[in-house]
């Protein structure tokens, strides 16, 4: 994996007329006395997306992003300037400003940089998608127009949108270590309206990942998304009011591991540990889930959405247990926090570019199969919500308290799937809802990859999985 | 060096040469600044200037849109050949094109704060240490920070069209929060406060600030869960404007043109109570919505969205506008790198008069809301479901902290159940909104 470094660097230096040696004296010029560490990130990033609408392929949009962020630590504090200008003076400029935190004017010689190793290359691509062309992603959007309206006459509206990134990064720090990377990223999704006697629902289902395009065309994946979502439009027309009040819950797999990721994935990330605001503050050691539950966070499965050779540090991602058997495990690392802990960085230093300044970010958030057939999970149930799919979630790390929407979910009345319901909040308590799963089904299933997830403004690619799961009383928030 | 109008006219001349038969042009340049603490030491300092540019080419009725902030000779070249590249392969859109050409004399809104470049970095941490300071300090069961943040931004927006309308304006923002701690035994709860505005002499005390966002803290401090039912819901001012957040979007013309709106459709009917009159505003002197001009080059203006519960106007910018055979309201928005679109500008709801203590003291048993999480929220159908973090009332009075609750309804009911409006309106961000009472909504805990 060489190679993507070679890529990265060579790209960077020739494009800007930068020499290895300028950047090792930006690096010396950031560090000072008392600076403990500082790094340079580059950052040449292009996105293209078309998307249609009223069977029309009508918009379609291309953007070049470029830049550098310099970064000076010392002890828990971070300096930090960036400029979309890659030229000698604005990274010194840069280095300066960085270097403010502390009122030392010392300065640090040049700092020697080695090529550092990316262990392995999760997602080789021969073709860039951003090299396909344009006309044939347009093909693609009205095959899936015509699809959708062909499922059923009741589809009336259908939006449809490609989107692709194409990112070269390249970091270089004091630590001695220049690696680069090359990050592909694409996502197709799909929403429909339905429409009958006046009742309008919508229905959405996306997939995607750091793949080539033909990914999209490959078992019949984009077919399956078109109809995922133009039947969740469908199913939703005849749902009923949600349920309001504590009850049993059943969550199918994949998506739904939506759950994982605001329940815990968030206060287990170093910073807020660190800073002990986590509602998981000091519990390492501890049982914060039933012992029949094991959630990782894993950056390096091939080809996903979460997936990265490097986090926007350069440590190369990892796996990292965060619950075992239902004990906690462990914490999502970035350098300064893990120096701060004492502990060793995860991997999970994350930026959404390099306008901003990494932090621990989850990447992919799932919890191992266990035992039970999904079937006798469902048939356990006498009174409750099956939900399969979500919109988005969000959590208050302090209280613990976090929250997701299902966008489909069925009422299960004595251990049958009965009626659709209509979409409603869930909500509960992070430290304390994992306590109530009883059964973990034998089919975990990595969503389809369309995650976002947002921290501090800044929003990043991840992935999340899960097995069927059954939680034992959790608040659901519909209306009757 | 040439000056941003400069470039955007030349792109506009090549590109004409190129055969398109018109376009547009936004450039964005400015500088932000973002420092944070926390326990009164510097956390994190960023600082950085930034250029972005935006380019919209037409080819009839086809249309792309490319930006760039790479502005090297070639970089532009390819922006250009990209552009019209990407406008010959889209479909003909009969509504697409420019707006009708109309003068363009922006008004001076006074938008922006040349002090902001001459404050020093001492005092700007200053600021947000004695806010996190006043925080700390104002209760013992404060013993923790998420921090303060202070940031500050400039920035030049210049617009240039094909039909010869140039513009540009300066606007600044400035703004600073706390996010304090409280504890209690083995429980903490955070909350946060803020002050924003266009200029620094504008913001709030930090005392005023810290102060708040501990008491904001310290009144969650032992909340509990509550029993599933229906009550009254009272929305203080913060939660309220989120509630007008989803209307903003629902009045937009392009979730409206699209189906995609539970008020498609529903222009000049009710459908919210007769004390219920939402404006937009962009024209506000030195508020934070306000813009001399839209992201099409057309003039804001003040629209009347919902006028004594009769929806009135949508939100529109040229596009949406002919899509549903109306005019332009001026609401166009322009992100760098995408097609234009809607978005409210000074979004608020007329304020009423009654005090906010008196809307409680209407209500027996019910719910006082100072908090919502999640994006329960269906804009088709208007479903609204969300966590909730508030305290309980009860004969009138605010009691105890309550948490881990949501509440649901659908926004066709909670509008027209608008049962009292406060008179304490403050546009303390683009929406706002007075205390609103929700005479039922249902309520989900134990």
């Amino acid at each position: 994996m060489a190679d993507a470094l070679e890529r990265a660097e060579e790209f960077f230096l020739k494009k800007f007329n930068l020499e290895e040696r300028q950047l090792e004296q930006t690096i010396g010029k950031a560090l000072g006395k008392k600076i403990d560490y500082a790094d340079l990130y580059f950052e040449y990033r292009t996105n293209e997306a078309v998307s249609l609408e009223e069977g029309m392929v009508k918009k379609a949009i291309k953007s070049v992003n470029q830049g550098v962020g310099v970064r000076a630590v010392a002890e828990e504090k971070t300096g930090y300037a960036y400029s979309d200008e890659i030229t000698i003076k604005n990274l010194e400029e840069a280095a300066r400003t960085a270097r403010y935190i502390t009122s030392d004017p010392s300065v640090g010689g040049p700092v020697e940089v080695k090529s550092g190793t990316v262990p392995r290359n999760l997602y080789p691509i021969g073709t860039p998608v951003s090299e396909i062309p344009v006309q044939e992603k347009i093909d693609l959007l009205n095959r899936i127009d015509q699809l959708a309206r062909r499922y059923d006459p009741r589809i009336k509206k259908v939006m449809a949108s490609f989107a692709s990134e194409h990112k070269v990064v390249l970091i270089a720090t004091s630590d001695g270590l220049i690696v680069g990377d090359v990050q592909p990223l694409s996502r197709l999704n799909v929403t429909c309206i339905a429409e009958e006697n006046g009742n309008r629902q919508v229905g959405s289902f996306g997939g995607g990942g750091r793949i080539e395009y033909s990914f999209f065309l490959e078992n019949h994946r984009f077919e399956d998304y078109v109809k995922t979502a133009a039947r969740q439009a469908i199913v939703n027309l005849s749902a009923v009011e949600a349920p309001a009040g504590t009850m049993d819950v059943v969550l199918g797999p994949g998506w739904p591991g939506i759950l994982l990721h605001e329940a815990i994935g968030h206060g287990l990330e170093g910073d807020f540990n660190r800073k002990r605001t986590s509602a998981f503050t000091g519990m390492i050691g501890k049982q914060v889930a039933s012992d029949i539950c094991t959630i990782v966070d894993d950056g390096t499965i091939p080809d996903r959405r979460g997936s990265l050779n490097i986090d926007d540090e350069g440590t190369p991602s990892h796996r990292t247990v965060l619950i075992e058997k239902g004990i906690l495990k462990g914490y999502l690392q970035d350098k300064l926090n893990a120096k701060l802990m004492g502990m060793s960085p995860t991997g999970n230093g994350r930026r959404e570019s390099f306008m901003h300044i990494p932090m621990p970010r989850m990447t992919n958030t799932f919890m191992l199969s266990g035992e039970t057939h999904p079937e006798d999970i469902i048939r356990s149930v006498t009174n409750g919500l099956y939900a399969v799919s979500f919109g988005g979630g969000q959590v208050d790390i302090t209280s613990g308290k976090f929250v997701f929407s299902a966008s489909e979910a069925y009422r299960i009345e004595n251990g049958k799937i009965t009626v659709p319901v209509k979409g409603a909040t869930l909500i509960g308590n992070g430290p304390d809802v994992l306590k109530r799963v009883t059964m973990v089904g034998n089919d975990l299933e990595m969503d389809a990859g369309v995650g976002t997830c947002g921290k501090d403004g800044q929003s990043v690619p991840v992935g999340v999985g899960l097995p069927t799961l059954r939680i034992n009383g959790i608040t659901v928030g519909g209306t009757k | 060096m040439i000056s941003n109008e400069e470039l955007a006219s030349g792109l506009l001349k090549k590109a004409t040469s190129k055969g398109i038969t018109a376009g547009d042009v936004v450039i964005v340049e400015g500088n932000s600044f973002d420092a944070q603490v926390r326990l009164k030491s510097i956390d994190k300092l960023s600082n950085a200037h930034e250029k972005k540019l935006g380019l919209r080419l037409f080819f009839g009725r086809r249309t792309a849109v490319c930006s760039t902030s790479d502005f090297s000779s070639e970089s532009l070249d390819r922006l250009v050949e990209d552009t019209c590249h990407l406008a010959r392969c889209t479909a003909e859109d009969p509504h697409a094109g420019l707006p009708e050409p109309a003068p363009l004399d922006p008004p001076d809104l006074d938008l922006y704060d040349e002090s902001i470049l001459k404050w020093k970095m001492e005092d700007k941490i200053e600021l947000a240490v004695q806010a996190e300071s006043a925080a700390l300090e104002y209760d013992p069961r404060i013993t923790n920070s998420e921090g303060a943040g202070l940031s500050h931004s400039d920035r030049r927006v210049v617009y240039s069209n094909t039909h010869g309308v140039v513009g540009s304006y300066p606007v600044s923002s400035v703004s600073f929060s706390v996010s304090p701690i409280a504890t209690s035994q083995d429980s903490m709860q955070r909350d946060y406060w803020y002050s924003s505005k266009r200029k620094v002499r504008d913001l709030a005390s930090a005392e005023t600030v810290g102060r708040t966002a501990a008491r904001r803290a310290l009144r969650r401090v032992g909340a509990r869960k509550i029993r599933t039912g229906e009550f009254p819901v009272v929305f203080d001012p913060e939660t309220a404007a989120e509630l007008l957040g989803s209307v903003s979007a629902c009045v937009s013309g392009y979730s409206v043109y699209k189906g995609a709106s539970f008020l498609a459709d529903r222009l000049g009917k009710a459908v919210a109570a007769s004390s219920v009159t939402i404006l937009d505003n962009g024209t506000i002197p030195s508020a934070l919505g306000s813009r001399p001009f839209d992201g099409e080059g057309l003039a804001t203006r003040k629209t009347t969205v919902i006028k004594k519960g009769i929806l009135e106007s949508y939100l529109l910018d040229s596009y949406s506008a002919r899509k549903l055979g109306l005019h332009s309201t001026g609401n166009a928005v322009r992100s760098i790198g995408d097609v234009p679109s809607v978005s409210h500008t000074n979004f608020y709801l007329v304020p009423g008069s009654h005090t906010a203590e008196a809307i409680i003291r209407t209500v027996k048993r019910g719910l006082y809301v100072v908090e919502m999480i999640g994006f329960g929220v269906n804009h088709v159908t208007g479903d609204y479901s969300r966590g909730a973090v508030g305290l309980w009332i009860e004969n009138g009075e605010l009691t105890y902290p309550v948490e881990e609750i949501t509440i649901a309804g659908n926004l066709r009911d909670i509008l027209m159940n608008i049962e009292l409006v406060g008179n304490d309106l403050e546009l303390r961000s683009t929406i706002a909104s007075p205390t609103l009472k929700i005479s039922r909504m249902t309520v989900a805990g134990n």
